[in-house]
This record gives C-alpha cells, structure tokens and sequence, in this order.
C-alpha cells in the first residue's frame, strides 16, 4: 500500500469511529435533554438520579433494555417484526454521513514504526463522506425509513400498529415532496447539492435563512412531520393508538425505535443548521475561512453543535408546547398549502435569479427584499387562517 | 332542511393563529424558570406546603408503660371491633390477676387502616401511627407481633375529634 491510501484508510477509519461514538452520545443526551426539558417545562425536575444532573439516566435505560425480555407475539411476521427495528435504526444513523460539521483539518505525514508512512495531501474534510450527491443522498435514505415505520406496523398483527403505519406512510410521503421541494431554492442559490458546497456558498453570500426564509419555514415544518414530531406525531398518537407502531415491540427492538427517532430529530436539526444557518461557518467573522489548522476545526464544531442543539432545544420546546394535529388537517396542510406554497417560492426564486442576471443587478438586495415580502405574505396568511383553518371557518369567511 | 350553524366572527386578535402559537410556546419558555414543585422524597419527606398530617393512620404502635411492659390489658375490644379481622389476641392472666397479651399480632396486609383499634382501646396502648415506610422482603414480616409493636417509635395518630372536626 502506497502511503497515500494508508493515510486514507487511516482519516477514515478515524472519521467514522469518533463520528459514530459522538453521535450515539449525543443521541443518548438528546433523550436526556428530552426528558429534562418537558420536566422543566411542566415545573417538574425529571431524571436526577443516576450521574451528575441525571446524565446517566440514558445509560441506564439502555442497559434495562438490554436485560429486559424480547417478547415476540405469538401472530407477528417474524422476519419482518425483526427487521422493521433495524430499518428505522440504520438510515437515521447513515444520514449524517454527508454531513460536514467542521472546518476541515490539516494533512499529515508521519511514518510509525512497523506500519510505514502515512500521507494526507492537503486538507481533511471534516466529514464522513463528502458525497457529491450530498442532500440527495440523505433524501434517499431518510426515506427508507418510512419502511421500517410501516414494516412495523405491518408485521405486528395489531389494529393499532397497523394504523399507525399506515398513517405514518401517508404522512412521510405527503411531507417528503414538500421537504425535497423547499431546499431546490437552497440548490438554486448555492448551484450545488453537495453539503460542503452549500456551506462555502452560504459563507461566501449570507447564511440563507436571510434570503429564503419562506423555504426555511416549509423545511422546518416538513421536518418536523418527517421525524414524526409533535405536531405531526400522528403514526405514535399515545392516546388513540397506543404509541401506533411500536405497541408490540419490547426490550432493545423497541429502544432501536426510540434510538432511531432521536438520531433523526439530531440529523434534521444539524441540515436545518447545515441548510440554512451556515453549517459550521461563524457568524461575523471570515477567520473561520483561513487555511485549515485545529483551532478553527474545534471552534467550527462548536459553532456546529451550538447550532444543532439549537434545533434540538426548538424540537422539544415545540413538542412540549403545541397540540397534535387531526389527520385531515395534516393532509391538507402537506397537499395543499406547503406543495402549492413550495412549487411557487420555487418559480418565484428562479424567476429573480434569473432575471438579475439578465438585467445585471445584485443579487442580495433583490433577494432580500423579495424574502421580506414572502415572509410577510406567509406568515400574514398563517396568521389570519388563510391557509390553514376548519371548514367552519372557512366556510363563514 | 340543513342544520345551519351560526358562525361568530371574532376580532382578528383572538383568532389569530401564530400569535396564539408564540403565546404559548412562550408560556412553556417561561414555566422553565419557575421554581419545582418536585418533592425529592428519600432525601426531602416534607416540604414547605406539605406535610403528612397528623390524623394519618399508619401501621401500628403499642404503647408501654414505665416498666416498658405494653400497656395492653387483654379486654379483647380491638379484636372486636376490627372490621378487617386483622387482630389476633390470646389474653393471659398472671398470679396477682393481672390480664396481659400471651399473643397480640396485627396482620397489616388485612389491617385496613380505620382505626377503631385505637379509638375503642380503654388503655390507650394499641395507636394507628403517622407513618408509611413499610417495606419488607418477605410477606411473614407483614405480621407484627407484639414485641414489635412495642418497638416502635413513630408518632401516633391524634384521629380525627368530632367535636374539633378543622383540627384545630
């Protein structure tokens, strides 16, 4: 082996063994935050016990559904029952792959005893894979797990998990075309789909959350009914269908589900971060742009995760605060506002990106000026119940 | 004919659908910095606004007199008077005719916790007392024998007085 692919092997390996031990940590906080924070918001304290603050709690738990029993009903599909778990797990956790979430690091040259020498020609991107179909690929794979949700279902032999798979197929698919739709305006104005790319794009112009708030609003949302959240946490629905699909699975099958949630609640929050407010860039400054050192890589990851936990806090401030919304309502807010309102944005954004580079003016101020008045468009027609409303209401209106 | 409903068109301010969702995204930001309510129990077993009262009935104490013999004297009222049957007396009498408990066990699972033992004890020996920590590993324990109702130290319970029904 020629030092070159050494050094590959090398940056790799290393990649995906800190990504995948950090993140499966921070999925293990992120349920811990979960719980605290629906503990605070109801003048509760939550887990306290085990560890300092009750950070050990998810360890705990983990370790009960390690040694708790593996129930198999006695009419469930049993190769689908096992599978649907690992359906659900396995994409959420690949997805952050193309996920960059640091200024890339330095090379190295060094040569170990035994081993050899071990090259890395300049920078390493601070990112598992840099996929060149970057948002594509996680759009593939997140979709996959619309299988497991509905495997589940299927294969329990249980009204309840049945429906909830079925309305969590309905709801995924509705939700995916809106979610897709709303990031071509980010493809637009960065000309690539490639994660990092978006990121040198937003720090080269301005984060785009400035410029196409519309689409952030439309991605948030569908992002929400994507992981199945709160509002939108239809296919579980405690009260009318016993947690829906995962009614029949126990132990570690079910922690599986659970792990798979959170993991696709911390990917959605890093590619709203990622999308829309800069990725790992820091605001105000462009000395995150130098050329590649460790101190820029620890401080854009920080300025990563802070963005991150961000989304993660707004996940289960909203989750703790808004009402779950009727099924109709859902379908009518997917098909008929958020498609229609996605496929105009997009026109209108091509519209004035090409049109100012016919007529030769700025981009920025004409995209800003345009994102005030969508803006404003939006959230006066949410406001008054435009656009999303009862029939009574409407009907009187 | 068609059931017509009468729609009220309300001012856009009570209607308005993001102001009513910032509102109450706000009231759960806000409920975050509120003081707790959560009491820690092992640590913290009574807090400013609450305390177990005085009037609960809890598993049993025999009082004693200054010899540290129980004060029971055999009447066989609470066996009596238990609704649950819980109480199992068998009187004994010594040589100077004193009568005295050869048995008395309480059988707290039975026990339902009324609290007629106490209020129809002449002696005022048997007491339900202000207590709830009761756990045990084996269901034998759950029987208290004499010697051990002797043995506790918990406060009794002051029942509930008609003719003081505020507790006051």
């Amino acid at each position: 082996m020629t030092p070159d692919i050494k050094g590959f092997l090398l940056a790799a390996t290393v990649k995906i063994v800190v990504v995948f031990s950090v993140w499966m940590i921070a999925i293990m906080l992120a349920t811990w935050l979960e719980r605290r924070g629906s503990a605070f918001m109801q003048d509760r304290l939550g887990p306290n016990r085990v560890g300092p603050a009750g950070l050990l709690q998810p360890v705990a738990d983990g370790l009960k559904n390690f040694l708790k029993e593996e129930t198999w009903p006695k009419w469930v599909d049993q190769p689908l029952f096992l599978l649907a778990p690992l359906m659900s797990f396995i994409p959420s956790l690949i997805t952050f792959a193309v996920i960059p979430f640091a200024a890339p690091l330095p090379g190295f040259d060094f040569t170990l005893p035994l081993l050899g020498r071990f090259t890395y020609q300049g920078p390493i991107p601070m990112v598992v894979a840099d996929l060149p179909i970057g948002l594509l690929f996680i759009l593939a794979i997140s979709s996959l797990a619309v299988y497991g949700i509905v495997l589940a279902g299927w294969s329990s032999a249980s009204k309840y998990s049945m429906l909830g798979g079925i309305r969590s197929s309905a709801q995924m698919i509705s939700y995916e075309i809106a979610l897709g739709l709303s990031v071509i305006t980010v493809f637009i104005l960065s000309g690539n789909v490639t994660l990092s790319e978006v990121v040198a794009a937003q720090q080269r112009t301005v984060w785009f959350v400035l410029a196409l708030t519309v689409a952030f609003v439309l991605f948030l949302v569908s992002a929400f009914a994507e992981t199945n959240r709160l509002p939108f946490d239809l296919p579980e629905a405690e009260a009318e269908l016993v947690t829906g699909y995962h009614t029949e699975y126990s132990a570690m099958k079910f922690s599986m589900f659970y792990v798979a949630e959170y993991a696709a609640i911390l990917t959605m929050s890093a590619l709203i971060a990622t999308l829309f407010f800069g990725g790992w860039d820091i605001p105000f400054t462009r000395w995150d742009e130098g050329p590649p050192s460790v101190a820029r890589c620890a401080a854009t990851l920080l300025a990563f995760g802070t963005k991150t936990g961000f989304f993660l806090l707004f996940y289960i401030w909203v989750r703790w605060t808004l009402p779950r919304f009727r099924f109709d309502q859902l379908m009518e807010l997917g098909w008929k506002v958020m498609l229609p309102v996605a496929l105009g944005y997009i026109t209108v954004i091509g519209l004035v990106v090409w049109g100012a580079e016919r007529v030769g003016v700025a981009l920025a101020p004409v995209l800003i000026g345009l994102n005030l008045v969508a803006t404003a468009g939006l959230l006066w027609g949410l406001d008054r119940g435009r656009l999303l409303a009862g029939a009574r209401a409407r009907r009187a209106a | 004919m068609a059931i017509t409903v009468k729609t009220v068109r309300r001012p856009e301010g009570e209607v308005s659908y993001l102001r009513a969702t910032l509102k109450g995204m706000v009231v759960t930001l806000s409920h975050v910095f509120r003081p707790k309510v959560t009491m820690e129990y092992p640590e913290q077993k009574s807090t400013d606004d609450w305390t177990l009262s005085p009037r609960w009935r809890g598993t049993h104490r025999m009082l004693t007199d200054e010899q540290g013999r129980a004060k029971c004297v055999a009447c066989g009222l609470c066996p009596q008077i238990c609704p649950a049957n819980c109480i199992k007396l068998v009187p004994g009498e010594d040589e100077e005719g004193h009568r005295y408990p050869l048995i008395y066990e309480i059988d707290e699972f039975r026990c339902i916790f009324c609290g007629y033992c106490q209020e129809v004890c002449p002696e005022e020996a048997i007491h339900v007392g202000v207590h709830y920590e009761n756990a045990e590993y084996e269901r034998s324990r759950f029987v208290y024998d004499l010697e051990r109702l002797c043995a506790q130290t918990h406060p009794v319970s002051t029942l509930w007085d008609p003719s003081d029904p505020q507790g006051e």
